[in-house]
């Protein structure tokens, strides 16, 4: 019976704040669009008993999917949104290892310090702190400002509104969860290991590449997954810091949802987004439980 | 033919492999190694002994370059180690906590060594596959380290530090988790490695016997000095101090003052009790304070008074240890000392004729134990 609480718990909330959302989501996919509220047809209408069923049933279809197809914005949109989160996901582990790094190598007593400060952005909103990159990305910005004062630029750069700044944004608001499970690998490496390593006469760098990053691997693994999930459906960088070149699907969805008031077309964009996110999201899944293993 | 005698610390033409000179090495203000000079020759099985937190680790580690001296040079070979790297020292270290690649196969783990140094992959798995069975591996070789026993995580560590053949080896309680049977087969193949290969070895180990069994010489530390560096024989037989000998297997210890009497020397220790003779080659001050060792298997112990011992006491068997071979009896004497002595059971126990709290006599000759000053 304890068991069997223990198992029902997570599953509870799965299905409360996954499937029962998911399902929702799903049946607007199939729907019509009207001019009503809310603004889809069919409804389920349970008084009418067994026929309003079967008519509820029989006015879903999948008309919204191949509208998507039909028009090239929305193929586009999923694939740039990928680039976008790859290459994004991509800087962030190039900027968070060598910062992970360092904090795991500091001395024992720096450590939660420096922990503490690769938490501390997240203490002040979200938008709090894309807006103040709007302030330092413009044209009249503090980094323009600060450059054109060096002497490096002699008219002001345009970072703000292009993919420059969304990557930014997103490497920046982004980097603590990379940072986390990679320094959480690294604090936990044996340091007699690279002593072994140098011993057996690799040099310092081949000891890095040989042990460290083979050890490190879960982190990585686990930090771009963290990464690169959340980014591919991204709204709030792109719109605010990206241009209207910027094409991502959760700009697309935010669109059709709000501007268009196409839910129809704006659930079956998020359907397709969640079935793409799946496959990420079972391969991290794997790797994690793989690492339990090896772990034992 | 005359037999050769392993001895190049006695050769003054011998060039030492590894010297230290006025070595110091301090973390922060603790010295862990307070200004030691010593000399290890080549193809030496070195055995360094010691109680915990005396230095040995920390002596290997400068040897392996993983710590540099606060004072004072090492010499491998003639070259000064201050500045060479530890990847490229012909030294291989095993160390105490074995650290193997969490990530790697047994095998791997043996194979990274030599694969380092770009060896033909066929040279490289003849020789993984040799050091497998040296260790008795060879089942394992797949297995990842946390798959395998900590005795067979401690071979594996031994096999990767001897796969590369190196010119000095360091070995830290290399044998510690095995138990007696593998922990003797295994100091056979070590010393018969050492035959083979003419590699030098530093050996630490908690293990006296050990040390005895496979050491050319054995240093005993103390708080990062080395109080006496001897033969094995010379360390159980003639040792320096009572520190020595009494770190070394089991001892009795009759503190007194000196009295010189020709080429003897006797050691008054309590009113009232015959003084114990001894002979030295050591002046020794009269009057001054001596301590006199000796070991319990050199002490006789019988019913009746023995007739033509040079050393006889008379008291009461306190307690007897019966370990098989040997028993130990604790014999009491009238000033409150306790004195060891050790008969080989060459009798059935049932037949035993000394029982507790019977009065006997322990006898030694002169030239049993060995007077020492400190
Ligand atoms: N990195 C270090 N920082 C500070 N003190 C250290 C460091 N390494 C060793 N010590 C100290 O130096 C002394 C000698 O250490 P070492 O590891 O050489 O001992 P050991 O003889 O190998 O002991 P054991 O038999 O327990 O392995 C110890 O008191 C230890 O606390
Ligand atoms: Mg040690």
């Amino acid at each position: 019976m304890r068991r069997f609480i223990l198992i029902a718990v997570p599953y509870l909330w799965l299905v409360a704040l996954f499937l029962i959302p998911f399902v929702i989501v799903l049946k607007i996919s199939l729907s019509d669009v009207a001019l009503a509220r809310p603004p889809y047809f069919p409804q389920l209408d349970l008084s009418a008993g067994w026929e309003g069923l079967t008519s509820f049933f029989s006015a879903l279809d999948f008309e919204n999917f191949w509208f998507l197809t039909t028009d090239d914005l929305y193929w586009k949109a999923y694939l740039s949104s990928l680039q976008i989160a790859l290459t994004s996901t991509v800087m962030t582990l190039l900027v968070g290892y060598p910062i992970a790094y360092a904090m795991a190598r500091a001395a024992p007593e720096w450590r939660p310090t420096l922990l503490m400060l690769v938490i501390l952005p997240f203490w002040t909103s979200f938008l709090i702190r894309v807006y103040a990159w709007m302030g330092i990305l413009s044209n009249e910005g503090l980094l323009n400002q600060f450059l054109l004062w060096l002497g490096v630029i002699n008219e002001p750069l345009t970072i703000l509104n292009t993919n420059i700044a969304v990557y930014i944004g997103i490497v920046y608001t982004y980097l603590p969860f990379m940072i986390l499970p990679i320094y959480s690998a690294l604090e936990r490496m044996d340091d007699s290991l690279l002593e072994a390593a140098e011993d057996l006469g690799c040099s310092r760098l081949s000891a890095f590449w040989l042990v460290t990053v083979p050890l490190s691997k879960n982190g990585i693994i686990a930090g771009c997954f963290l990464v690169f999930i959340p980014t591919i459906g991204e709204f709030v960088i792109p719109s605010l810091l990206g241009g209207s070149g910027t094409l991502m699907i959760g700009k697309v969805l935010w669109e059709e949802f709000f501007s268009n008031r196409d839910w129809p077309v704006a659930s079956a964009v998020a359907v397709i987004l969640l079935l793409i996110l799946v496959i990420p999201i079972i391969l991290f899944q794997r790797n994690e439980q793989k690492q339990r293993e090896a772990e034992g | 033919m005359t037999q050769h005698v392993f001895a190049p610390w006695n050769d003054p033409g011998e060039k030492p492999l590894i010297q230290f000179r006025n070595v110091t090495k301090r973390f922060g203000d603790f010295t862990a190694i307070d200004d030691l000079t010593q000399d290890i020759y080549e193809k030496e099985f070195f055995a360094l002994l010691g109680p915990s937190g005396c230095g040995k680790t920390t002596m290997m580690r400068m040897l392996a370059g993983f710590e540099r001296p606060s004072s004072g040079q090492i010499f491998i070979a003639g070259q000064d180690m201050a500045r060479i790297p530890p990847n490229k020292r012909a030294v291989n270290m095993m160390f105490q906590s074995y650290a193997l690649f969490p990530h790697l196969s047994v095998w791997d783990n043996i194979a990274f060594g030599l694969k380092r140094e770009g060896k033909d992959k066929d040279i490289i798995a003849a020789r993984v596959e040799e050091m497998l069975r040296l260790t008795r591996l060879t089942k394992f070789a797949k297995r990842k380290p946390h798959q395998i026993s900590g005795g067979q995580r401690q071979r594996v560590a031994l096999a990767r530090s001897l796969a590369k053949a190196p010119k000095l080896l360091l070995l830290d309680e290399p044998l510690g988790a095995l138990d007696k049977k593998l922990r003797q087969d295994t100091q056979f193949e070590l010393m018969d490695i050492q035959e083979k290969t003419g590699t030098t070895f530093v050996i630490v180990t908690h293990d006296q016997e050990e040390a005895m069994t496979v050491a050319s010489r054995v240093a005993v530390m103390d708080e990062g000095r080395i109080i006496q560096v001897a033969t094995p024989a010379q360390i159980y037989e003639a040792p320096n101090s009572v520190y020595v000998a009494d770190f070394i297997g089991d001892v009795n210890i009759i503190s007194g003052r000196a009295k010189p009497t020709g080429d003897k020397v006797v050691t008054q220790w309590a009113e009232g009790q015959p003084d114990i003779i001894g002979t030295t080659t050591t002046e020794f001050d009269p009057g001054q304070e001596i301590h006199f060792a000796i070991r319990p298997e050199k002490v006789a112990i019988s019913t009746e008074e023995p007739q033509d011992a040079a050393n006889k006491l008379q008291g009461k068997v306190l307690d007897i240890a019966y370990l098989g071979n040997i028993s130990t009896y604790h014999v009491e004497l009238p000033t409150g000392h306790v004195i060891k002595a050790q008969t080989a059971n060459t009798r059935r126990l049932s037949r035993r004729q000394i029982t507790w709290e019977d009065p006997v006599w322990i006898s030694f000759t002169d030239t049993a134990g060995v007077l020492l000053e400190r």
